[in-house]
């Protein structure tokens, strides 16, 4: 136990100050800025924001499942289980990942390997993991198919990736995932590849499967209707830097931060008058290339001032369980 | 699957028969004289007579009619007859006796049957160039492999730049170099293939394994620049895929992830590649064994081509022909069994 955040009882994974950097030919693409959050058992926990804004790549650190090089992890800690998984050997972090952590990516069509059968590729965790064998592995994969509700699940183990639909695959991935009961199962994008009544079948399946399973869920979209729906608290991201947190009413009842706010004036209606055009937020996500020395929102923020541009503002506290990082809010900062 | 190797294999009959056909042709346009290295002495009408003996007075469709009973009918009855009778696969059959002395396809050269000269030259042909090729695509695999997963680390820049000579220096330039530092300035291995030796204890063993070593090396050298590239590029197409860091986040070991996931996928286009290699590797293997003096396969087709033994040039040809075609097949069958969203049928 590092710190006194990490050994609360109700924080299963606690990550605080991560950057992480990605080394390439045109320079460094500071990706994850001093990003720090925690989850609770039993919680799902949004994380939104526009593409590359660093959701992927912070959870994608948290387990060393980022090539490095070209990543660098420059700082940070992730508490798990009372262990720094950042400084956790990867040989170490094998019985974590896929054992108490699961994974679900964002495209099912490509993340199952297209030439072993499914049931292969549920029975590899069920043998690394929990050391079930033949009969007992078999037994436990034909269980897993058939809680995320794919249908003649015991035939099903011998077909292929190709064999299934896409929604089919996604509940497969789902149940690799699930296969050696996580505490904590982080879903990146899981609905996005999907068409919208699949997306649906999707959400409702791990609704129910998080209230059965009692596991902590880390759900990652660009979609603020999916994390409306199923979410309990919410981080929402931009350039690398969590702007906002927030339990997931008050965040679309009180957005603090004027990017959560510019979010959220995005979504068109569908009562009311028809508009003409959709609403945008003016310009473009910011290029990476430094760690931020001022707020990275600064040059589309509608609300800017002169502070904006000297320094990044830190997370300053609104509410339980609600910050934003904004100098309009002139409170104590909430992560000091 | 099954259907479709049947399929495959009758498609392959009029295919291999169009191909003699052509062969046959084009060999006829060919000039020469079969009789010219026979002595002037020998008054022209008696060459004319040999040339009838030989069947060159008759028409040219009932030769080729002639070429195709005695290949396809004749010396599979021959060949059947030696499997039963001398072989260790099937010598313990009772002697089938099918054969009952026809004309077989002749050697206008040597005059003995074309088929019994090419099983006298194929086991030296097997033994250098197959050897080869199986080391080659040995070395090759796990080159290709290294060299993906460690990408421009300092193996990968020396395999990439051997697989360069490799591809860009021909057998019959690296043939003649291997055989001026080796044989002629160290001294180490003989320069000229001994097809008579016989390995009957250690020490001709190791005999028989320096007088390889140069052909195999040559050969192996090119086979493993271009496998190992294969290899290379495959499995690079496939480490960045998206099961890759699903399997990653299953907790599996680098291992598992790169020998299982990885490979098996890889392996795919590559075990395409090999199996089409096979061929061809019989065919670049004439010019390598002109320079080794290895009497297999390759120096028989070219003594006969410059000899104008058209029998002999036909069969020879046509064996290639019908590698290349029967590889093809084998490729197109392992493509299917190794990957599953392949149905042939």
């Amino acid at each position: 136990m590092a710190d006194g955040a990490a050994s609360r009882s109700d924080v299963i994974l606690d990550v605080s100050g991560l950057k992480t950097v990605f080394r390439t030919r045109g320079g460094e693409v500071h990706a994850v800025n001093d990003v720090s959050f925690d989850l609770r058992p039993g919680e799902l926990l949004g994380v939104v924001g526009e593409s590359g804004s660093g959701k992927s790549v912070t959870m994608m650190s948290l387990l060393g499942l980022l090539p490095q090089p070209p990543a660098e992890i420059r700082a940070g800690t992730v508490m798990f289980g009372g262990q720094d998984l950042l400084k956790t050997p990867d040989r170490d972090l094998r019985h974590i990942r896929g054992a108490r952590i699961g994974f679900v990516f964002q495209d099912p069509m490509t993340s199952l390997n297209p030439v072993f059968t499914v049931g292969y590729q549920l029975r590899e965790p069920l043998r690394k993991h929990m050391g079930l064998r033949n009969k007992a592995a078999q037994d436990r994969a034909c269980e897993l198919l058939e809680l995320v509700g794919i249908p003649d699940a015991r035939r099903r183990l011998s077909d292929y990736p190709h064999q299934f639909s896409g929604g089919m695959r996604q509940r497969v991935m789902i149940a690799i995932a699930l296969a050696c009961d996580p505490q904590i199962l982080i879903a990146d994008e899981p609905t996005t590849a999907l068409d919208v009544t699949i997306q649906a079948q999707i959400l409702d399946l791990m609704a129910e499967l998080r209230e059965r399973l009692k596991m902590a869920v880390i759900w990652i979209t660009h979609d603020l209707g999916v994390i409306a729906g199923i979410a309990d608290r919410v981080l929402v991201m931009y350039g690398g830097q969590i702007v906002e947190q927030a339990p997931v009413h008050e965040l679309f009842t009180e957005p603090k931060h004027p990017y959560t706010q510019a979010l959220l004036t995005t979504i068109p209606h569908i009562r009311g008058a028809r508009a003409d055009k959709l609403t945008v937020i003016e310009g473009q996500p910011p290029i990476l290339s430094a760690a931020p020395a001022a707020c990275s929102f600064a040059a589309r923020c509608p609300v800017a001032f002169a502070r904006c541009q000297q320094e990044n503002p830190p997370r300053f506290a609104v509410a339980p369980d609600h910050d934003a990082a904004c100098f309009l809010l002139t409170e104590e900062p909430a992560h000091a | 699957m099954l259907t479709f190797t049947i399929r495959r294999l009758l498609t392959a009959v009029p295919t291999l028969l169009f191909i003699s056909l052509v062969i046959f042709l084009l060999l006829e346009l060919a000039p020469g004289d079969p009789m010219a290295q026979v002595p002037l002495t020998v008054p022209p009408e008696v060459k004319q007579r040999m040339r009838e003996a030989l069947g060159l007075g008759e028409p040219v469709p009932v030769r080729f009619y002639k070429w195709l009973v005695q290949m396809f009918w004749i010396e599979p009855k021959v060949f059947i007859d030696w499997m039963t009778r001398d072989s260790w696969l099937l010598g313990w059959l009772p002697d089938t006796a099918l054969y009952s002395g026809e004309q077989r396809v002749i050697s206008w050269q040597t005059r003995s049957p074309v088929m019994d000269i090419i099983v006298q030259r194929l086991p030296q042909t097997l033994w250098v160039v197959g050897m080869a090729y199986v080391i080659g695509v040995l070395i090759a695999l796990p080159i290709g492999i290294i060299s993906a997963y460690r990408q421009y680390s300092v193996f990968d820049q020396v395999g990439t730049f051997v697989s360069m000579i490799g591809f860009s220096i021909p057998p019959f330039f690296s043939g003649v170099v291997v055989i001026v530092i080796f044989s002629v300035q160290l001294g180490w291995f003989p320069s000229i293939y001994d097809t008579t030796h016989r390995v009957v204890d250690w020490e001709t063993f190791k005999v028989q394994i320096s007088q390889m070593v140069m052909p195999v090396m040559v050969l192996a050298l090119q086979t493993t620049a271009q496998i190992s590239r294969f290899m290379r590029a495959s499995m690079l197409d496939n480490l960045g895929q998206d099961y890759v860091r699903t399997a990653r986040a299953k907790g599996m070991r680098e291992r598992t992830v790169v020998l299982i996931h990885v490979l098996r996928n890889s392996m795919i286009p590559v075990v395409t590649v090999i199996a089409l290699g096979v061929p061809s590797i019989f065919g670049g293997a004439i010019i390598t064994e002109q320079i080794f003096k290895v009497n297999g396969i390759g120096q028989l087709f070219i003594t006969a081509l410059k000899a104008n033994d058209l029998p002999m040039v036909l069969t020879v040809a046509f064996i290639f022909a019908f590698l290349i075609v029967l590889f093809n097949l084998i490729a197109d069958v392992l493509y299917g069994v190794l990957d599953p969203r392949i149905r042939y049928d």
